[in-house]
């Protein structure tokens, strides 16, 4: 750098006039308006605003001037270097975004493509049906209660009024289980008994629940039975049943009809309603079978040919299962004083259910396990 | 039940326009399962007539034996001419009377009659069958009708074919509804008006010159009424009103005796039996069975007699099942008719039993020897021990009136004398069980029209009429109110319950396994739990396996499977199998759900009785004779776990994902699985892991034998994990306690460790853990190489381990100092050696 100079005139200065300094400001807006992507800016960058740059090198003129012309001259310059940086600036930002879109349109991919790369699991509809069921009780104060599925007589048949010559104790419905048997390769070996058995409804669970609480019992027991019947389209051998029980004091059958119609609604929707009709059953007194309104066609197949239902058979009812006020009998085998406490039971298959609510046509697709049935089903139902 | 309609008007005056539909909904109302109302001769048409067969001409030339008949119709043709029909039936002969459908005629089925040409003949209408005519179908051959009635006569109305039939499934508890008495009678309440009830007969007081009974056990009968006809002409048929009754209640018309005690027994709910006196030897007598005792029974099954079952017996001894099926010997013989002098012999005397016998005693009987007849069916629900001498005297009557008998004076009837039974109940207490209020007055009026006598004002005595022995507890007359009132008219309200605690913890898991499982790609089977041998040993189970050791059926769907699974896996296998027959590659399923382990020690469960609650020992020793029944997981895999795809290549499912989707498991109860080598079938001895929470055993993971894969069909490299979800939950801690979570920067040491090749990277990372000491935040197996560099049988194993301290920023010396600690404990445990040192 130049020492001052007292008889320097800035204007006399040629790098320093002020015509000069706006040409220099205008090559090199022109030349950042001229680059045409960032390595040229870059260069046109290094070329008007580096060190040895025409800007820079009239900056350094200025301290060689006289103190009354610096700060004219140093004013002048530094205008001209903001502008151009101010330009610079701009123009960079404006190549940097043109490349990112360049280069974003090149990242482009085709997104319709199909991605099946973690195959999806699903659980079985029996098992999200009977949650689903259960949920609706839980809510309302029940607990889920369960129990073994090989069962002793007692439990299945005698605590709930069901005399040793009841019909459902012969062969054609119940599986025996065979006793004493022998050491080492068992299948296949012992004779009969009439002792333990495969439960054929879930209603042992509500004796072990009524042994096992003091009363007031509310239980929903889902579970699978056992019925010696072969699988068919209708029918399935093995099955899951919901059962409920209700022992407290002053239980009526008005509250049973009222938590049957709160349980079809819960299930099917607003509007749905059950029917009872008198059937028999050993373990209720009253029993009686109970029906929902068709879900399919709620009821307007009934005296209309033009518009038959084959869920309901243009019934308009579906027949859903037993129901009752649990027999006192019952109650004294299981310990509860039925002259304080009454109550109501009620029990159904669900796969009847699950088959018309989701129009299954055949029993066999929710036991064989093909996963392109039950996939559809996902994780709740 | 099936009950005609028009038998039922007999003795309910319904309003002449109530459809067999009307009095069905009204029956179903008041409880009675009317499944279905039969329409008897729908769409027929006549002219259907009674014609008289003239002459037969035989038509030989056909493949089968063809008959050209010529019928006497009377007028009903227009003409008065001879009608010729063309017959294939042969059970006639000229002069029979038979039943012709002529031209324009229309028989059920929408099946048109016309005059046609066939066999060569104008056909001018048809010669009808029962089946054709809507009357039962247990007929072969065409009708041939008494020889009474006239030519030309509306065969329609003569054979009552238009009828409505209600179809009835009675319940046990019903038993008189098993009869026309006990339907007319729930008929007559459900729409108010008067029975005429049939039982209600004028009968002579019982004397001593009767045939003689003897019976020997007042328990098992405790009433038997005998009454005899003579002079009964073994000719006369039953006629068409009674058969045509018979046919529509669904039975078959046999001959007069039989089909008159069948009427009686439709009518009255009584079971009676007719014996041919002249093959009775000597006294009736009810007992017993002796142990040994033979009896060949009216279906002409020779019958080896228990004990316990109820006999009924002459001289001889037995000659009948009381209450289930007569003997062979005493029945009534079929009239036979003397080709030479044309006389017919048959059975001229008659002893008629109207008995009653103890339901329990006839159901057990019925079920011994697999006999379920009318009789039985009736004597099992219960039958009216006071209508029996009614029924019998309506016997006698018929036989007298169709027959030609005449009933004998002596009237014998042996009496176990009983009192009524009676039920005192709150008058309220049928309002208490339904929750509304109908008030004494109407329970006492429903009461009544069940036919129960009700004394008393806030307590109410019930006497229960005989036929309703049923109705034994207050709820039973409860039940009879609320009936009647209609179940329809209940009102609809919800109990308060005491606040819920919602799903058990152990629910709760099950169903976050559930969950867990299907969200890591796995699809829910619930498969049969049925095994049997065949498939334990393709499972290649050692023959003292202890999963052999299974709990059987006496009765299994298929002998091929008569035990209960002790895995889940030959369910489970067998679904992978399935699903892959059908085309699936790709698979993977879960199953949770119970298996039955035994130990083959359990005692004999006691006889516990129902009158009060068990005693905890009593409650004890029956699930004492129970097998233990855990809860287990599983799940099975083939094919690719990911897929290939356009993203790259996929991956084969192997031993690691069946043994990540037990840790998917476990992870669900918050219990870590620390994983052993192991051997155990079904699995490849060299891809076994036994799954450990803690020092407790709980499954097994792996690939599947490839002798099992082959054995049992199944897609190459099978692989499969069990666990036993009762000891995973056992192993449970409680609440997580939340880690401390450090913001201070990490330190990252990477280590290769050069070890045997038989070391398990599980002992190398355990020793790593425990040497690089609590600044360890976490390491990882993020390599594994053999080769010439490492050495025979050697295997490197580079971890990465990231330290980090809860309180400082590590410095380089100290994560340094902490791998070189951890590769210390390494080297010790395991002998490995850092790679490159
Ligand atoms: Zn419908």
């Amino acid at each position: 750098m130049s020492a001052p100079n007292k008889s320097y005139d800035p204007v006399e200065v040629e790098a320093l006039k002020p015509e000069e300094i706006e040409r220099m400001r205008d090559e090199a807006l022109a030349a950042f308006a001229a680059a045409s992507d960032l390595d040229a800016l870059h260069e046109a960058k290094v070329a008007h605003t580096g060190d040895r740059s025409p800007l820079a090198l009239a900056n350094r003129e200025i301290g060689a001037l006289p103190p009354h012309a610096k700060a004219e001259a140093g004013k002048r310059v530094g205008q001209a270097r903001g502008a151009v940086n101010k330009a610079l600036a701009a123009r960079k930002e404006q190549l940097e975004a043109e490349r990112d879109a360049r280069v974003l349109v090149e990242e482009a991919v085709d997104v319709t493509l199909p991605y099946d790369r973690r195959p999806a699991g699903a659980r079985h509809p029996m098992t999200t049906f009977a949650d689903r069921i259960a949920d609706i009780f839980v809510a309302m104060g029940y607990e889920v209660a369960e129990g073994p599925e090989v069962e002793a007589e007692w439990f299945n048949f005698d605590a709930l009024n069901i005399a040793a010559d009841h019909p459902a104790r012969t062969m054609q419905d119940t599986f025996f289980v065979n006793a004493g048997q022998p050491n080492g390769r068992r299948v296949g070996t012992g004779s009969a008994s009439g002792d333990v058995v495969l439960r054929t409804h879930t209603s042992p669970v509500q004796v072990r629940s009524l042994l096992d609480r003091e009363p007031p019992v509310y239980v929903i027991c889902p579970g699978r039975v056992y019925r010696s019947d072969e699988l068919d389209a209708t029918h399935t051998p093995v099955f899951t049943q919901v059962e409920l029980l209700a022992v407290d004091e002053g239980l009526t059958m008005a509250d049973l009809k009222g938590t049957l119609d709160h349980m079809v609604q819960a299930l099917f929707g607003e509007g749905m309603s059950t029917r009872l009709r008198p059937n028999y059953f050993p373990f209720t007194e009253p029993s009686a079978e109970m029906d929902m309104v068709c879900y399919v066609c709620r009821g307007d197949s009934v005296g209309n040919p033009d518009r038959p239902c084959r869920t309901c058979s243009s019934e308009g009812w579906i027949e859903l299962g037993g129901c009752g006020m649990v027999n006192p009998r019952v109650l004294t085998a299981c310990g509860v004083d039925p002259n304080k406490y009454s109550g109501f039971a009620f029990g159904f298959g669900i796969e009847r259910m699950l088959m018309f609510r989701h129009n299954i046509e055949d029993m066999r697709d929710i036991v064989e396990g093909d996963v392109r049935f039950t996939l559809p089903f996902g994780m709740e139902i | 039940m099936r009950a005609p309609l028009s038998w039922l008007r007999e003795y309910v005056d319904l309003p002449a326009g109530e459809t067999g539909r009307d009095v069905q909904a009204r029956l179903v109302s008041a409880g009675l399962e009317v499944e279905k109302v039969e329409q008897l001769g729908t769409g027929l048409k006549g002219p259907l007539v009674v014609g008289k067969v003239l002459a037969i001409e035989e038509l030989t030339e056909f493949k089968k034996p063809i008959r050209y008949c010529q019928l006497d119709v009377g007028t009903a043709n227009g003409t008065g001419e001879p009608q010729n029909v063309i017959c294939g039936a042969r059970n006639f002969r000229v002069g029979d009377k038979v039943v012709v459908a002529l031209p324009g005629a229309v028989l059920p089925g929408d099946f048109q009659i016309s005059s046609r040409k066939t066999y060569g003949k104008v056909s001018e209408g048809m010669i009808c069958s029962a089946r054709e005519l809507d009357m039962g179908d247990d007929h072969d051959g065409i009708i041939v009708l008494p020889p009474e009635h006239e030519v030309g006569t509306d065969a329609i109305e003569l054979l009552q074919l238009v009828d409505e039939v209600l179809d009835i499934a009675v319940t046990p508890d019903r038993g008189y509804c098993m009869s026309m008495r006990g339907i007319a009678r729930e008929t007559a309440t459900a729409y108010g008006l008067p029975l005429r009830d049939p039982a209600l007969l004028d009968v002579p007081a019982p004397n001593s010159y009767g045939y003689l009974v003897k019976v020997a056990d007042p328990i098992g009968c405790d009433r038997f009424t005998a009454r005899t006809v003579v002079n009964v002409n073994p000719e006369a048929a039953s006629p068409i009103w009674l058969q045509r009754r018979l046919q529509k209640a669904g039975m078959r018309p046999v001959s007069l005796a039989v089909d008159i005690t069948n009427y009686v027994m439709l009518e009255l709910g009584q079971p009676l039996h007719a014996y041919d006196r002249g093959r009775l030897d000597g006294p009736i007598g009810v007992r017993r069975a002796q142990p040994g005792e033979k009896l060949t029974t009216l279906d002409g099954t020779q019958r080896v007699l228990d004990p316990e079952d109820l006999v009924i017996t002459d001289n001889s001894g037995p000659i009948g099942l009381a209450g289930v099926m007569g003997g062979a010997n005493t029945e009534i013989a079929d009239p036979v008719r003397d080709e030479q002098t044309g006389e017919v012999r048959g059975t001229t005397e008659i002893v008629i039993e109207a008995a009653h016998f103890d339901p329990v005693a006839v159901a057990r009987t019925s079920r011994r020897h697999k006999l379920s007849s009318e009789a039985s069916k009736r004597f099992e629900r219960g039958v009216d021990p006071q209508a029996a001498s009614a029924a019998a005297q309506r016997t006698v009557d018929l036989l007298v009136l169709l027959a030609g008998g005449t009933a004998e004076a002596g009237v014998t009837e042996v009496i176990s004398p009983s009192a009524p039974r009676t039920i005192s109940i709150p008058a309220d207490h049928p309002d208490r069980v339904a929750g509304t209020e109908y008030g004494r007055e109407t329970v006492v009026r429903r009461l009544q029209q069940v036919g129960c006598d009700v004394y008393g004002a806030d307590e109410l005595v019930v006497t229960v009429p005989s036929w309703r022995p049923d109705l034994t507890d207050p709820n039973d007359l409860a039940e009879e109110v609320i009936r009647l009132e209609g179940y329809e008219n209940l009102p609809s309200t919800l109990p308060k319950l005491p606040s819920g605690r919602g799903l058990t913890e152990s629910q709760l898991l099950r169903r976050r396994i559930g969950r867990a499982l299907a969200g890591a790609g796995y699809v829910e089977v619930l498969s049969y739990p049925f095994v049997g041998e065949a498939v334990l040993d393709q499972l290649g189970l050692e023959p003292d396996d202890p999963r052999r050791r299974a709990v059987t059926l006496v009765n299994p769907l298929s002998d091929e499977e008569p035990a209960m699974r002790t895995t889940l896996l030959p369910g489970l296998l067998g679904a992978l199998r399935r699903n892959h027959g059908r085309g699936a590659q790709d698979l993977a399923l879960f199953e949770t759900g119970l298996v039955f382990l035994p130990t083959g020690e359990e005692p004999a469960p006691p006889k516990l009785t129902v009158d009060r609650r068990p005693t905890d020992e009593e409650l004890a020793a029956l699930d004492a004779a129970l097998p233990h029944q855990p809860a287990h997981a599983a799940v099975v895999l083939s094919g690719a776990r990911e897929p290939q795809g356009w993203w790259g290549k996929g991956y084969p499912a192997n031993w690691a994902d069946a043994v990540e989707a037990a840790r998917t498991v476990a992870r669900e109860a918050g219990v870590e699985l620390t994983v052993r080598q192991a051997q155990l079938a079904p699995w490849h001895p060299g891809r076994c892991a036994a799954l450990y929470a803690g020092e407790e055993l709980v499954g097994h993971a792996g690939e599947l034998h490839p002798r099992v894969v082959k054995a049992m069909n199944l897609p190459e490299r099978t692989c499969a994990m069990e666990i036993d979800l009762e000891l995973v939950e056992r192993a449970a801690g409680g609440p997580l306690r939340a880690p401390r979570v450090s913001t201070f920067p990490v330190a990252t040491q990477d280590v290769a460790l050069v070890v045997d090749a038989s070391v398990p990277a599980a002992d190398v990372e355990a020793a790593l853990r425990a040497g690089a000491g609590e600044l360890l935040e976490d390491l990882r197996l993020f390599d594994i190489f053999s080769g010439e560099q490492i050495g025979e049988g050697r295997k490197s194993l580079a971890y990465a381990l990231r330290f980090r301290a809860p309180d400082r920023t590590l410095t380089a010396e100290e994560a340094s100092a902490a791998r070189d600690a951890a590769v210390a404990v390494a080297a010790e445990r395991t002998g490995a050696v850092l790679r490159g040192a």
